[in-house]
Order: C-alpha cells, then structure tokens, then sequence
C-alpha cells in the first residue's frame, strides 16, 4: 500500500477548479516530486493534500485511509509535517521556540528532538535564542524543516523549499532532504529547480493545467527528451 | 517642600493608579486583537462585568472580609475574575466564533463588539442598579500616610488601601502573564498564532483552544482591572464610557499585539492624563520672587479641567495614529 495516494483529484478556490484530476501515489521510503510551469497546480495540489484547499472530487489516502478535507492538527497527528513556501516561521519567536511548536503535540518529545534536530542542523543550535524574524532565507529554511522534524512525521510535504535561496543553500537543503528521506521520511515536495529536484526523486509528477502530464522515476524523466523540451528548458 | 509631596500624591501615585489599570485593560485589548485580529469593543464592559460581579458578591456576603484582613471586595475577586472570563468565553461562543466561521470582515467583528456592548451595559444595570456604589460595605478604606523623613516636608504622602492592592494585583498580573507568555506551552502557542496562523495550524496546534484561553485571560484581567478601579473610586455602571478611549489609546500607543507595548501604553496614558489636569501652579509658586512682576501666576495653571480628562487620551490616539500607527513597539495596524 502506497504511504500517500491522490486519485483524480479535482479542486480549487471559490469554485474555480484549479486541480482538474491530479494522481500520485509514493511509498514510505520514497521522495516524490511535483514539477511543471507556473499556474501549473503544484502548490495547489500540496495544499489539497494537506487539507488546506477543499478537494471537490476524488480522493487522497494516507496508508489506504481517506484524509481528503481533515483539519490540519488531525493530518499532523497522522505523521504528516507541511513546510509552505513563504511565511514559514513564526518570526518574533526564537529559534528554539519555533522548533518546540513542532512537537506541540508531543510535548514529552521536545528535549530528544530538540537534541535530533540541532544535531542535524548545527548552525540553528548558535541561534537558538535569536528570533526566527532575523535569520537569512537559507536558515529560515532550515528552522521552517527543523520544525516540521520535531513532530518526528512520517510523511513531509515541502513547497518551494529551495525559492529564492543562492546555490549554496540550494545544494546544502536538497542534500538535507535526501538525508532525511533516508532516515526512513516520505517527501512529496514541489521544485521550481526541476532538473536538481528531479535527480534526486524516486517519483517525478510533471503537471500542466491541474492534470498529470507525465508520471514516472525521476531518472526516467529526466532522460525523456520530451519532458525535457517543454518543462526543462531544453 | 511641600509641594514636591503634592506632585507625588496628584501625579506619581495618582499616575501610576490610573496607568495601572489601563495597562491591564489594554493587554486585554491587544491579546485579543493579535489572536483575533479585530478591535473589542466591549472589552470595557467586560471590565465593568467583572467589577459588577465583585458588587454583587460584596453584597451577598459582606463579612468574609474581615475574617482574613482584606476589603471583601478583594476576596471575592477571584471568583468575579471566573465569571468574567466564563462571560468573555460564553459571548464568544454565542455571537464572535460563528462569524469566525463565515470568515467575516474583521469591521463586522468590530460592530458585533459593539452590540454585545450595548447588551453587556444592560445586564450590568439590571442586576447592579444605575447608580453609583462603593465595593467597600460597611468597611473602612484604609489611608495610609507615609512622612517622609525630611525638615521641610510636613505634609506626608498618601496612599490608600485598595491603591497598595492595585500596585501589588498589577505587578502579580504583568509577572505572571510575562512567565505564561515565555515559559509556558500554551503561551507560546498563543505567541505563534499571533505571529502566524495558518503556520500555527500547521504546527497541529489547536487554534479554537488558544481562542478560548486568550478569552480566559483577557476576561480575568479585565475583571483585575475593573474592580480596581471601582476600589480606588466607586463602581459605577457606566465605567466603560471612561475607559474605552484610553484602553485602546493604551493598546495603540504600544503597538497593537504586542502585551509589554501595551503595559507600556497604559502608563503613558495614565500619566499623560494625570500630568494634563495637574495645576503647575503649586509647583512654580515657590519661584514667583523670579518672575517678572507683570506676570501672576493664575490659581489654576492645567492644560485641560479635571471634566475634561478624556480628552487627553483622544488626542494621544489621534496623535499616534498620524505620527507613528504602528505605535512605540512597532505593532500591527488595525484596519
């Protein structure tokens, strides 16, 4: 059974569908990405799988059970963690703070996870008393994962994780997220940065106007020259 | 000499008591409007409530008082600050949270707050009566009169019981909110939701419950602020159409959502108004010998008469909404 399933979803705002039937399906152990042009449907569509945007048809199973239009807490009580693109920290709380959110709802679990997630982020652990408002894009980022780490998910969305940041962080944020698939965390992640996001990725969903356009291994298309002339520039 | 101890007793002590409580109405009106997003109004008449309930309560039982050394009044607070914040949750739930739901514009919040408003005054006057009431029943304020141990002062400072209360219950209140907003789990949620709250949702952190505590809170402290205020003075039902004004002066002054803006806010404002109804004169007749003999010095050199204080507080909100709206500690503007 695949940890995450969209079948033929379809949805939107305010009437207007933005999602005209979007399947994906990825295994637990797998990183699975969402590429394609803007208005394309990416973020949308990780939206609707984390609840945030009503899904007017179809349906999205997590581990086979439906959680299509659950509220958000109910989805992080079911191990999935959600980075969006902008606004991903609370900026007047400290780093630490920001990180202890993320265990909410496990409060007995902050003091390992704290030690987890600054072991894999070293720099967070010198900022830990500065507030999340004053850091660079790049280690907004890493507070924005660090804090979707704490709730130890099992499944971790991430939008545009790597918008607006230098190559540095780039590199540095996709190599993290390979890591972190590796220790045993679904991804389902949206990439502008198409070609470095498909390298890495088990799963490729290429979307154009809300509906799958190509499904395959990222490798696979990344050597299709099809793919490559309309969604990798060249 | 002596009128260095007027200036303390009509401006330090009288400042600080007034400061204190619009600190402490203000908080009320920031936690909301950063957890919330919308300006409540009827946060003056949650004052009131809470002050009303410690009337009744003084009435139905007047001698428990005595029995541990505190005004009546004092004791019974705890239970007033319950109620009100049952209240402040109860009209929530009832009028504020299904608008919530609909997603409404924060201005028809705005005007529902003065609706509930408009209904708390009435119940207020049913159960409390219209006129004036001292929350001291067949009880004696205590005056405290401090000497200050110098030749030429033989006046001495003073300072009433239910202002040494005030003093104390402000600073138990700004402490303890201070250690809840940093240390504690909730408050820090509560912090979260106010800086992000789709990222607060997110974080699987309950929204609906922070709304209720932040309803707990500003209900109790609106009940603190309220009964001292009716301690240092008298109850009176209309005690909102006083304190409106300067709570939110207070709230914008220190920049809306932020609650150590707001403490701050509340004593300039307290003190703004206590310095502009202070008669000068006492203090420069002393140097008349310097004056030029043209210039008298009037009996009475105010910026503004006592009756009207209030408008002190109305300038400062007109003023920093033109100069500075985002007040002294760079808050959220109310739109």
């Amino acid at each position: 059974m695949p940890l995450l399933e969209a079948r033929d979803v379809y949805g939107g705002y305010g009437g207007m569908n933005i999602l005209n039937g979007v399947n994906l399906a990825i295994e637990a152990d797998e990183i699975g990405v969402i590429v394609g042009p803007n208005g394309a449907g990416k973020s949308t569509m990780l939206k609707a799988v984390f609840g945030l945007l009503a899904v007017s048809q179809g349906e999205i199973l997590l581990r086979g059970e439906p959680i299509h239009n659950l509220p958000a807490n109910k989805l992080v009580q079911k191990g999935m963690g959600f980075i969006p693109q902008e606004h991903n920290v609370f900026p007047s709380l400290t780093v630490q703070e920001n990180l202890e959110m993320g265990a909410y709802l496990k409060p007995e679990n902050v003091k390992r996870m704290l030690e987890e997630v600054y072991a894999f982020f070293p720099p967070l652990r010198d900022k830990r008393h500065q507030s999340a408002g004053e850091l660079s894009g790049g280690q907004r980022q890493m507070v924005a994962m660090g804090r979707a780490l704490m709730a130890e998910p099992s499944l971790l969305l991430l939008d545009e994780p790597t918008a607006g940041l230098s190559p540095l962080y780039m590199n540095e944020i996709f190599e993290r997220v390979k890591e972190i698939n590796a220790a045993g965390v679904g991804i389902l992640m949206v990439e502008q940065n198409a070609k470095q996001a498909l390298a890495i990725a088990d799963k490729g969903f290429v979307l154009a106007a809300g509906q799958n356009r190509f499904t395959d291994t990222g490798a696979a298309l990344l050597a299709d020259p099809e793919v490559a002339r309309s969604f990798l520039g060249g | 000499m002596n009128e260095l101890v007027f200036f303390i007793n009509n401006v330090i002590v009288a400042g600080s008591v007034t400061g204190s409580i619009y600190a402490i109405g203000a908080v009320g009106v920031t936690l909301i409007f950063s957890i919330m997003r919308f300006a409540h109004f009827a946060h003056a008449d949650m004052m009131t409530f809470g002050a009303a309930m410690v009337l009744l309560l003084t009435l139905a039982f007047p001698g428990v008082g005595s029995a541990v050394g505190l005004p009546t009044a004092v004791v019974m607070l705890p239970l007033a600050m319950a109620l009100t914040a049952l209240l402040a949750v109860g009209v929530d739930r009832a009028f504020y949270k299904p608008l919530r739901a609909h997603g409404v514009k924060p201005i028809v919040m705005v005007i529902a707050s003065l609706g509930v408003t408009l209904m708390l005054q009435g119940v207020i006057r049913l159960f409390a009566g219209t006129s004036g009431r001292s929350l001291y029943i067949g009880e004696r304020k205590e005056i405290y009169r401090l000497e200050l141990p110098f030749e030429a002062i033989t006046r001495p400072v003073i300072v009433t019981e239910p202002q040494v209360i005030l003093f104390v219950l402000t600073i138990a209140a700004v402490v303890g909110l201070h250690l809840f907003l940093s240390r504690s789990r909730l408050g820090k949620a509560m912090r979260a939701m106010s800086d992000n709250p789709d990222l607060a949702l997110a974080s699987g952190i309950n929204t609906n419950t922070i709304v209720a505590v932040t309803w707990v809170i500003a209900g109790s402290l609106a009940a603190i602020a309220g009964t001292l205020l009716s301690l240092d003075v008298t109850f009176k039902p209309d005690l909102s159409f006083f304190l409106l004004l300067p709570i939110f002066a207070a709230a914008i002054v220190g920049g809306v959502g932020h609650p150590y803006g707001a403490i701050a806010g509340g004593f300039v404002v307290g003190f703004a108004e206590t310095l502009a109804v202070f008669n000068w004169t006492v203090l420069l007749r002393p140097f008349q010998q310097h004056f030029p003999g043209w210039l008298e010095l009037p009996r009475n050199l105010a910026f503004v008469g006592t009756e009207y204080k209030i408008v002190v507080p109305f300038f400062i909100l007109v003023a920093i909404l033109v100069w500075r709206p985002t007040g002294l500690f760079k808050g959220k503007v109310i739109t």
